[in-house]
């Protein structure tokens, strides 16, 4: 055989051959170019702490306990740094986006993994994408030109609605985090077992029962991701609040008032090239680490719930 | 099997099954809702401003006239963004991607610590990567000002860490045995993955790519803080050009109240939702052949 003949020459020439080294000096290269793309992303995250923290110090430092009180007028002078009215409005338009989201989107997602067939599942998921890529100012404009003029004008019981409102916000902002929610949660009860399905059904449960009671609860971690990780998308959009709540800081709890968010805050302090330095350019760096700040955390932890549901059932 | 099937359901009291049939009832308008929500905005937004899509719409540019505004430099504003934010973040991702996937070997805390960094980078607020891009692009160490190329690398890191997870994807889904196959006939770990994995991956990787890119040409906040928020009356020509962008010239003709203001950003919208929709429906499409032609 021939082999005998290869094993000869390849004893002759113990060195690699130069193709060989060639091939080698290829793939380590590559690994070196990759490993270097890959710090890029960190970089990303570096740069945004370094960009947001310095400036935030300094202004913290100047300001102290103003933060804690009831007047957000950074802008004016003088200046005044209660961050209460930005807490307030953008914990109540989330809210709202959450009270219409919640039950849509873990519709969309029971729907999706137990009630729909192959064929139809083809057709709804689309549909969620679709609606998932219509963009923010869309439904800004929406929220602005038809749902505060039509229907919170109109109908909302509670002081006199104007241009400007937070449930106008709110419910757009629901809108938009539907698709999040109806697919993270889609992910973790479609990757329930079907054993699990099966055993409830031949216990007589019927498929609601299987659905909510069997399936809802074992997929339950990553339910609650959707939820934490829809609720942070919320907290931090920008443009459905600026365009429709409009950029007022106003302290109240009637969603029929005009309200601003942190983000939106952001939007509107940004929008009029503040110089470096300026009160306009401190306050939104501070603003924006408040917002990054949350934001990281509630995305740890639903990262967290759904790496539990994968351990579970992958 | 009739009888069966009637005495089986006999013994599901009639309370389960009304609830049971109000759940699926349930279920169904609110799938129904979300799709009908969608063609009602595209309704109200043809209503205000059907009659004025046109051709000129696209090719004039803006302009305080009704009669005489488009939105050329927006439309060419974002596709450059968009293409150089592209340009910038995929080639960065796929590598990202096939370095976690295929040479970064065993799970060590190198990798643990990139990999919490992307999750968390894409959860990152838009907004927030508009605050990066003002104090050390267009402002600060590199003051490249309010340019195309700020704001590209602005996009390109708000929609780098989607890219790498998509690819890592589709990556994965790639049969291990196909490049199992090389490396036993001695290739290097490269050559199996440049001849084999990549090919069977771009597909997965080419609609996740255009839905990131999508999702960069409808996002506006992190560029009103670049200064894309001004009224451009010419088309850039070249990165330290300035510029506007779709989303934010619908965004522009929105925040004044005059009605004909009103009907310009419906039309802009309408143009925005057009040009998105196709992107879409290509990934849908690309989507579907590709899975058919594994399934086959």
């Amino acid at each position: 055989m021939s082999t005998t003949a290869q094993s000869g020459s390849a004893v002759m020439s113990l060195a690699p051959s130069t193709h060989l080294r060639r091939r080698n000096l290829i793939q380590l290269v590559i690994t070196r170019l990759m490993a270097s793309a890959t710090v890029i992303s960190v970089l990303v995250t570096v740069g945004i702490v370094l960009s947001l923290l310095p400036t935030t110090f300094r202004l913290l430092r100047e300001i102290t306990t103003q933060v804690f009180g009831t007047v957000w007028a950074p802008l004016f002078t003088p200046s005044q740094y209660g961050m209460a009215p930005l807490f307030t409005g953008t914990f109540i338009i989330v809210l709202i986006a959450m009270v219409i989201a919640i039950p849509i989107g873990l519709a969309a997602a029971i729907f999706l993994s137990d009630y729909a067939t192959f064929n139809l599942r083809r057709i709804v998921k689309p549909i969620l994408e679709i609606l998932a890529g219509i963009p923010t100012v869309v439904l800004g404009l929406f929220g602005l030109y038809v749902v505060n003029p039509e229907f919170v004008e109109k109908y909302w019981p509670i002081g006199e609605p104007l241009a400007y409102t937070a449930l106008g916000a709110g419910l757009m902002t629901g809108i938009l985090i539907i698709p999040i929610i109806a697919s993270v949660a889609d992910d973790a009860l479609s990757s329930v077992p079907r054993a699990m399905r099966e055993a409830a059904y031949a216990l007589g449960a019927t498929r609601r029962e299987v659905a909510t009671k069997v399936v809802l609860n074992a997929g339950l971690s990553g339910v609650v991701a959707a939820l934490i990780l829809a609720f942070a998308r919320a907290f931090g959009e920008t443009t459905i609040a600026l365009m429709v709540a409009g950029s007022y800081p106003k302290l109240t709890a009637n969603p029929g008032d005009p309200m601003q968010t942190m983000a939106s805050f952001i939007g509107f302090a940004g929008i009029g090239d503040a110089e470096v330095g300026s009160s306009a350019y401190n306050t939104i760096f501070l603003v924006g680490t408040v917002l990054f700040t949350v934001t990281l955390i509630l995305n740890i932890l639903g990262n967290r719930f759904i790496a539990r549901f994968r351990e579970a059932y992958e | 099997m009739a009888t069966t099937s009637t005495s089986l359901e006999s013994r599901v009291s009639i309370d389960r099954r009304i609830k049971d049939f109000s759940f699926t009832t349930f279920l169904s308008i609110s799938i129904v809702a979300s799709l009908a929500f969608i063609f009602y905005i595209i309704y109200r937004l043809y209503n205000n401003a059907g009659y004025l899509l046109s051709w000129d719409l696209v090719t004039f540019f803006p302009s305080y006239d009704i009669d005489t505004a488009g939105f050329q430099s927006s439309i060419m504003g974002s596709i450059w963004v968009v293409g150089f934010a592209t340009l910038f973040a995929v080639p960065v991702g796929v590598m990202t991607a096939l370095y976690l996937e295929e040479f970064a070997g065993k799970r060590n805390r190198f990798t643990a610590l990139i990999e919490l960094n992307i999750q968390n980078l894409a959860g990152v607020p838009a907004v927030v990567f508009g605050l990066i891009g003002l104090a050390f692009i267009a402002r600060g160490p590199l003051s490249w000002g309010f340019t195309v190329g700020s704001a590209a690398i602005v996009l390109g890191m708000l929609i780098l860490p989607v890219i790498i997870i998509i690819t890592r994807e589709a990556i994965r889904a790639v049969p291990p045995s196909y490049k199992e196959g090389a490396l036993a006939l001695g290739a290097t770990q490269w050559q199996a993955v440049n001849k084999l994995v990549i090919p069977s991956a771009i597909p997965g990787t080419a609609t996740g790519t255009i839905l990131a890119v999508s999702r960069a040409m409808g996002e506006s906040a992190p560029l009103l803080l670049l200064g894309a928020l001004s009224f451009v009356t010419f088309n850039p020509t070249g990165l330290d050009s300035g510029f506007t962008i779709l989303p934010l010239a619908i965004f522009k003709y929105a925040s004044d109240s005059r009605e004909e203001y009103q009907v310009l950003a419906s039309a802009g919208s309408l143009i925005l939702l057009a040009i998105l929709f196709a992107m879409n429906l290509s990934a849908i499409l690309l989507r579907d052949y590709t899975l058919r032609k594994r399934n086959v």
